[in-house]
């Protein structure tokens, strides 16, 4: 019985707001446009912090990546004709790191060099990364043909090269090339592999971008094109002398990570004259990602909730000149024998309806927005259930918070006055 | 104050003992009701006369159970109901009460049928059952096809119609008609006065506020109130124990 009441009721409320489906529609924008941003911005913010995150776990979240970084003083000093500005990470940072540390699971280096690749006659100027086969463990891509650099590569000094898909579709190569010779810098390199290409988007975070690389091992790399990186620009040599580029270091414990990170940190410290080097540590990252996204959450939160206010106010007003215009009405129902509970219970239904009415069509435009904003401009959204779920309750809750009030004053009208009110 | 209580009290199915309704309006006290004692036997018709200001909307109010008063007692078939809460006086009113009112109050937004069913739906029938008593009650008065109307669309007459049916639907054992007449011409006034003749054969008690002695003519006896106290009661039965005389007496 009390359910059919309820059913029953809420059809009532419904039929009540469709005699005024104008001014209904209005009341209900307000909840319809702050549910609808709450739930769009909801699903960018999930989007655009699920790419991030997805970003930084690429890289790995156990991994610490030192990188070469060219002091400010000598971009200055560069200017100069001839000069050769040395910095970076040494070879003797790579053994020290690699000896020091108990944490750290695996190290590779890696050395680039911008060198023209040609197969057959098709020649196209490819980043050449000399690195080790850990480089492999570290940022794992999928072997399309062939096979990576191993160690006994290492040991033969041997000239084979792997490419990128990317690479390879550069100079015309096709998994066939696995076997053939291509030259690098006019040296003769073996193909003996081709690796899937990840998406570059990883500038940012100064990994190699893996887009069109060609991995040679490091020693070879060394051997053939020495440690002196000679650029010209207009009129000028610029001569760099950079041992390594990169330092990928794996630590086998997350907990681990930090600590090692503020290690390495030191000891580079202690042994560089001056900061050419960076350090980026993705777990760091991810725990600032989190941190962000928690501050992005809570502003959202803010801002929604505002919305969702004034919507609930909108709402309240509008049931106040309801209840005032039906005040006979009310008198009517209470005269039978309606108690003042289920007058109350009529209006917060009412205003309920209303409400999570409101807020199912401001569902629907939260979640078409995010669709068309990943369908124009290619941005992530994620629509989760928490995105629809909490928004579509905090309406049904406005109804309740703002339709108490209305409700009051509807129980509160005195039947015998009511009746007498023209 | 009361010297003796009615030896009949059983067959009376409303009784007042002293009963004062004082109202606050500024600095000024109105004594609507100033002490009346009076009861009215099951079944009887009664019509409360009097001038505007004399208390007999007031009364009406009390012995409907939409007011309380602020003094003295009011047994409703038997039972103390003046201390009642608003929540028991309104179960009394849907399950032992009917109204009746000068400007009809029917629900506009809601058809002939859904404003009879309305008691029902507070006494929780369910829709079947309601759109059948809706049925019997709508032809009762001679509203049988009317039922999807708007109350918009009837005559005043028709809505005093549909009105009446509502105030039956819960079966109740007294109706109060609150000027039924006041917004209609006198020849539907003479139909619907006849409609109540005919609840009143049928054994429901009618108490009907009216200031039109031809309208009055219509109930077995009359009360004419004045400056909140009956200033006296006619009546037509032959009954030999008159306790009405003996109340209005005590004035």
């Amino acid at each position: 019985m009390r359910q059919t009441n309820l059913i029953r009721n809420i059809w009532l409320g419904v039929e009540n707001l469709l005699l005024h489906k104008l001014r209904s529609f209005l009341t209900m924008l307000g909840v319809v446009f702050g549910v609808g941003s709450v739930v769009a911005m909801l699903s960018v913010g999930e989007g655009a912090s699920q790419e991030a995150l997805e970003q930084i776990r690429k890289l790995g979240s156990n991994n610490i990546i030192l990188s070469s970084v060219k002091p400010a003083e000598d971009e200055q000093a560069s200017t100069v004709r001839s000069h050769m500005s040395i910095y970076g990470l040494t070879y003797a940072d790579l053994e020290r790191i690699a000896s020091s540390f108990a944490s750290i699971g695996q190290v590779a280096p890696v050395k680039l060099v911008r060198k023209e690749v040609r197969l057959h006659d098709r020649a196209m100027e490819l980043r050449v990364v000399g690195t080790t086969p850990e480089w492999f463990d570290l940022v794992p891509r999928e072997i399309l043909a062939g096979r990576v650099i191993l160690p006994s590569d290492r040991q033969r000094q041997a000239p084979v090269a792997v490419l990128t898909e990317f690479g390879a579709r550069k100079i015309l190569a096709t998994r066939s090339a696995v076997g053939q010779m291509v030259r690098i810098g006019g040296d003769a390199f073996e193909v003996i592999g081709i690796v899937r290409s990840e998406a570059g988007q990883s500038q940012s975070m100064q990994i190699p971008d893996q887009d069109v690389d060609v991995y040679i091992p490091i020693e070879v790399a060394r051997k053939y094109f020495g440690d002196i990186i000679t650029r010209r620009t207009a009129g000028a040599h610029q001569r760099e002398r950079v041992e390594l580029h990169q330092i990928i270091v794996r630590v086998n414990d997350a907990e681990q990570v930090e600590a090692t990170a503020t290690g390495i940190e030191s000891m580079l410290a202690r042994f560089h004259g001056k900061k050419d080097y960076g350090m980026s540590v993705p777990l760091a990252l991810l725990k600032q990602a989190e941190a962000t996204k928690r501050t992005f959450n809570i502003v959202l939160g803010s801002i929604a909730g505002i919305s969702l206010l004034v919507g609930g106010i909108g709402i309240m007003n509008i049931m106040l000149a309801s209840v005032t215009e039906r005040t006979r009405e009310i008198g009517i129902r209470r005269a039978i024998g309606a108690k003042r509970r289920q007058i109350i219970v009529q209006f917060l239904i009412e205003t309920v309806v209303l409400s999570t009415f409101g807020g199912l069509i401001g569902l629907g435009v939260g979640v078409l927005i995010p669709f068309l904003i990943t369908y124009f401009s290619g941005m992530a959204t994620v629509v989760t259930w928490n995105g629809i779920l909490l928004p579509l309750f905090i309406s049904m809750a406005i109804g309740i918070v703002f339709g108490l009030y209305p409700a009051m004053n509807a129980a509160r009208v005195d039947p015998i006055i009511a009746l007498r009110h023209e | 104050m009361a010297a003796k209580t009615p030896s009949h009290g059983n067959r009376d199915i409303v009784r007042l003992e002293n009963a004062r309704k004082i109202y606050q309006m500024g600095t000024e006290e109105v004594r609507a009701l100033a002490g009346v004692s009076v009861s009215f036997e099951k079944g009887s018709f009664w019509a409360i006369m009097g001038p505007s200001g004399s208390g007999k909307s007031t009364m009406m109010n009390v012995l409907g159970c939409l007011d309380r008063l602020s003094s003295g007692a009011y047994y409703l078939d038997g039972k103390d109901v003046s201390q009642l809460d608003d929540d028991s006086l309104s179960e009394l009113r849907l399950s032992y009460l009917g109204f009746i009112f000068q400007s009809f109050n029917l629900i506009p937004q809601l058809s002939v049928q859904r404003n009879i069913e309305l008691p029902l739906y507070y006494l929780g029938w369910d829709a079947v059952r309601s759109a059948q008593r809706a049925k019997e009650l709508a032809e009762i008065v001679g509203l049988g096809g009317r039922l999807n109307h708007r109350p918009t669309e009837l005559s005043g007459g028709q809505m005093q119609r549909v009105a009446i049916a509502r105030a039956l639907t819960n079966d109740p054992q007294i109706v109060f008609a609150d000027e039924p007449t006041g917004n209609l011409d006198s020849a539907t006034g003479e139909q619907i006065m006849e409609l109540l003749d005919n609840l009143n054969k049928q054994g429901k008690t009618i108490i009907m506020v009216t200031h039109e002695p031809d309208i009055a003519a219509h109930a077995k006896s009359r009360l004419h109130m004045m400056d909140g106290l009956i200033d006296r009661i006619e009546t037509e039965t032959h009954e030999t124990d008159q306790p009405h005389q003996e109340y209005l007496a005590r004035r």
